[in-house]
């Protein structure tokens, strides 16, 4: 069960419209043990592929230190796909590293970078299996917006 | 020397759940031998073919060592490495 702010939600989906047709991907961090995501943190798709995400070296280097120095660890980690559903791809299965994340794929195949419905879900990929799971949006807004 | 090196969630299970182990070794390449000798099988998740494997990121202080010499870069007293997997997917697999 991923709990989550329709804030945070809406983060995402904002960030997946303004860069699609490329993949979005970023981090929400949230206090260690907590399984709480809180700080909403856009990364930039250093391959700006449609079809590939990669997080930046360097990028990647600070944002672990920044994480360490607060406290943190990635809670959710979401990437977007643009052309395919919100389900893990081989690839992301095989790269998955973080095995206590949240992995949250959305999916801007139907709309673009326009507002309306999108497909947003989340999963667990632990040791290359994928388990999806409920999401539970913590101000009862629906979807779709 | 000694170094301190920084691990990732993913392979603490090889260093029984340490975040931070000390390595010897002149160059990156030696560290990991030490680290494989120590923390058996942790090498492998690093290493592939003789290189890093593509999707681990090992930083020398502040860089990454594929900008510096790779395994061969050189390592000194008071360095410090740090351990990242690359956080990467994607809708298909890379060409």
């Amino acid at each position: 069960m991923l709990r989550i702010s329709q804030a945070l939600v809406d983060q995402i989906v904002q960030h997946a419209r303004a860069d699609h047709p490329d993949e979005a991907c970023g981090v929400i961090a949230g206090p260690v043990g907590s399984d709480r995501p809180e700080r909403f943190i856009p990364m930039v798709n250093a391959a700006r592929s449609p079809t590939f995400y990669e997080f930046d070296s360097g990028d990647l280097l600070r944002l672990y230190r920044d994480m360490d120095d607060r406290d943190e660890e990635p809670v959710v980690i979401y990437h977007s796909h643009t052309a395919t559903e919100a389900f893990p791809s081989r690839t992301d299965v095989a790269l998955a590293s973080e095995p206590g994340a949240h992995y949250v794929l959305v999916s801007t195949r139907e709309t673009g970078q326009q507002t309306g419905p999108y497909e947003l879900r989340s999963y667990r990929i632990v040791g290359g299996e994928v388990r999806e799971e409920p999401i539970e949006v913590s101000d009862l807004q629906t979807f779709g917006s | 020397m000694a170094v301190e090196v920084r691990v990732p969630t993913i392979l603490r299970e090889f260093t029984g759940g340490e975040k931070s182990v000390s390595a010897q070794g002149a160059t990156l390449q030696g560290i990991i031998e030490d680290l494989d000798a120590n923390y058996p099988g942790i090498g492998g998740r690093l290493v592939e073919d003789g290189g890093l494997r593509r999707f681990v990121n090992v930083y020398l202080n502040d860089e990454d060592v594929r900008f510096l010499d790779g395994l061969d870069t050189a390592i000194a007293d008071a360095d410090a490495i740090t351990i990242l997997p690359a956080v990467a997917g994607g809708a298909v697999a890379r060409p």
